[in-house]
């Protein structure tokens, strides 16, 4: 319970709409402070990748460059393969948003919408797994990968996906709990399958979770760094984090081209932030709901 | 019929006998959640073993894992850096979870009073948590630069010479303390959904009561925001043992200056990757593995007593 027992008043402010007023603007002025704080390294990042080098490291600081040059875009980022890294890492994302979408859906699936006897025995397990860290798995399956001979492939950073993800299957199943179960019992009566009814009405129902969960795992996919470190070692087929950061150690005060790598490396996330904007929010809320 | 005779757990049969209908699903619910089933023998279960196996054997991958027992425990026990990479992490967690939780619930509690242009600021304040872990890293290299920084050119304005902040031993440990803390939007609005569930009408009670401000978050807010406090909590204790991505990149692999980022998933990574120790590194994980769920539990016994989820 909320208990809201209280002993005594205390001295508020003596007109309760000039003591809002206050309020307000204090919070105003706060959040412009704090906003001006976490935006600056966006717009310190965005602006230095078009400074010349001069007033890459100016003092004072030159806050909009002037001239505006693309240099470290057109030169700077060509002196590593930064366009191949960025392919790579779509490809890595697609097959592993591929993969997450179709497996996540179907074992939420399995663990909402039929009544078996091991659905919560399985659930429990699968989420209690979230606490193994992948430093304890990741040797063994170094290992297993190497003997198939799958370093220096995509294949440690995409199959694994296909076999679903604890902490997405537990967003869809909160989701598919939600339909509801009348219209699987009449697509029954008509003679659907599970398999017509998975693919026929919960899928298309499913379509903005869908999308949340897809959207989590380009994000994740985009910006993983543990799994190439291990398992890439060729320049050229490292994938955007890596090659970032093999930029970083190569060149290491190139600030101008390593913004500009930073600027390109953030665009598609910050792009598809506006883009998906509410679907983000929602799933983000929808996870963090129950502890 | 052919009803076999086995034990079906619960979803409400007749006991003991499995009906058509159950079986039917029973097999659909196998098929469905095969993924997931497989994903747990293959990337769970055998590797937790073979970890553990591995943690009691000298094994170089080159060649082929040879026993040695408790050997690499024992040698966990008097390696300096071993304690150092522990170290660093509780230092890291100690900090940058409970500033986490201040600087996130303060944002929300902002955000909260529904001042005009809040879709504005809620975006400002999430976008760095969208950041990659790596570039992140490389943007507040930058940032905290001593000579060309933006950190030290604000600093030199007032007079200040600031330290070389991720190249000084002790601030660097800071400094990246800080760059979570920026990434704190997703708990931010976790918590802000959370006090948006908080039912207007105890606030208004609270307030004809003459509740002060202080004890209307106390009394009101947090009960409401205590499952997602939990939550955050637990999700960052689990994470933050296993950070590696930021002290990575800043110090190139090294976890310098003088071991100050060393954290424990850096060594745990160099064991295995720079000095092909896997059998050490493994015995390394387990020994992770046991404060994770240790530390879990322990938070949980602790505190869920004391989370309300009447607001869930």
């Amino acid at each position: 319970m909320a208990n809201v027992t209280l002993a005594h008043t205390s001295g508020r402010a003596g007109s309760p709409l000039l003591g809002r007023i206050i309020s307000r603007g204090m919070a105003h002025g706060a959040l412009l402070i704090l906003s001006v704080l976490f935006f600056v390294p966006f717009f310190w990042m965005i602006t230095s990748s078009f400074k010349i080098n001069s007033q890459l490291s100016a003092f004072p600081i030159v806050w909009v460059p002037n001239p505006v040059t693309f240099e470290h875009y057109t030169v700077g980022l060509q002196q590593v393969p930064f366009t191949r890294w960025i392919l790579n890492t779509l490809i890595v994302c697609a097959f592993s948003v591929l993969g997450t979408v179709i497996s996540c859906s179907m074992v939420a699936y399995g663990l909402s919408r039929i009544d078996w006897a091991w659905r919560n025995a399985l659930f429990a397990i699968l989420l209690a797994t979230t606490m193994i860290p992948d430093q304890v798995t990741f040797i063994p399956l170094f290992i297993i990968f190497r003997n198939l001979g799958w370093v220096n492939t995509y294949l440690p950073l995409t199959v694994p996906s296909f076999f679903a993800n604890a902490f997405f299957v537990f967003l869809l199943r909160q989701f598919f709990m939600t339909i509801p179960k009348e219209l699987s019992e009449a697509a029954k009566v008509d003679g659907a399958s599970e398999l017509t009814i998975f693919t026929r009405v919960i899928l298309p129902l499913a379509r903005p979770a869908l999308a949340t969960v897809g959207l989590f795992q380009f994000l994740a996919s985009w910006g993983d760094f543990f799994g190439p470190l291990i398992y890439l070692s060729r320049t050229e087929q490292y994938t955007v984090s890596l090659g970032l950061t093999f930029f970083q150690g190569e060149y290491t005060s190139q600030f101008g081209s390593l913004m500009a790598a930073s600027t390109v490396m953030l665009l598609p996330v910050v792009v598809l932030f506006f883009f998906t904007q509410r679907t983000f929010i929602q799933g983000i809320t929808l996870t963090g709901i129950k502890g | 019929m052919a009803a076999t005779t086995h034990q079906a757990g619960s979803s409400g049969l007749s006991r003991g006998r499995w009906s058509a209908r159950a079986r039917h699903d029973f097999l659909w619910g196998l098929i469905f959640t095969s993924p997931a089933i497989l994903g747990l023998l293959l990337f769970r279960v055998y590797p937790v073993i073979a970890s553990l196996y591995y943690s009691f054997t000298s094994y170089s991958i080159f060649g082929s894992p040879r026993w040695i027992g408790l050997e690499n425990y024992r040698n966990l026990i008097s390696d300096q850096n071993f304690w150092k990479s522990l170290f660093n992490t509780v230092y890291f967690l100690s900090f940058s979870i409970p500033l986490g939780i201040i600087v996130g619930l303060g944002l929300a509690l902002l955000l909260n009073m529904k001042v005009r242009g809040m879709s504005f600021y809620r975006t400002i304040f999430f976008l760095p948590s969208i950041v990659p872990a790596v570039a992140s890293a490389v943007i507040f290299n930058y940032v905290f630069d001593p000579q060309y920084g933006i950190l030290n050119n604000m600093l030199r304005v007032f007079g200040i010479n600031g330290p070389g902040w991720l190249s000084h031993p002790s601030w660097a440990m800071p400094a990246l303390i800080v760059i979570s803390i920026w990434g704190v939007g997703n708990l931010m609005l976790i918590l802000l959904a959370g006090l948006q569930d908080v039912p207007q009408d105890l606030y208004d009670a609270a307030f004809v009561d003459g509740a002060a401000w202080v004890q209307r978050f106390r009394h009101v807010t947090l009960p409401f925001l205590s499952p997602h406090l939990f939550f955050a909590l637990i999700t960052g204790l689990i994470a933050g043992f296993q950070y590696f991505a930021q002290p990575y990149v800043i110090s190139n692999g090294t976890g310098g200056p003088a071991r100050s980022t060393l954290v424990y998933g850096l060594f745990l990574w160099q064991n295995a990757f720079k000095f092909f120790k896997m059998g050490y590194a493994s015995a390394m994980a387990w020994v992770l593995l046991v404060i994770i769920v240790i530390t879990t539990l322990v938070t949980f016994r602790a505190l869920s007593r004391r989370v309300y989820y009447g607001g869930a």
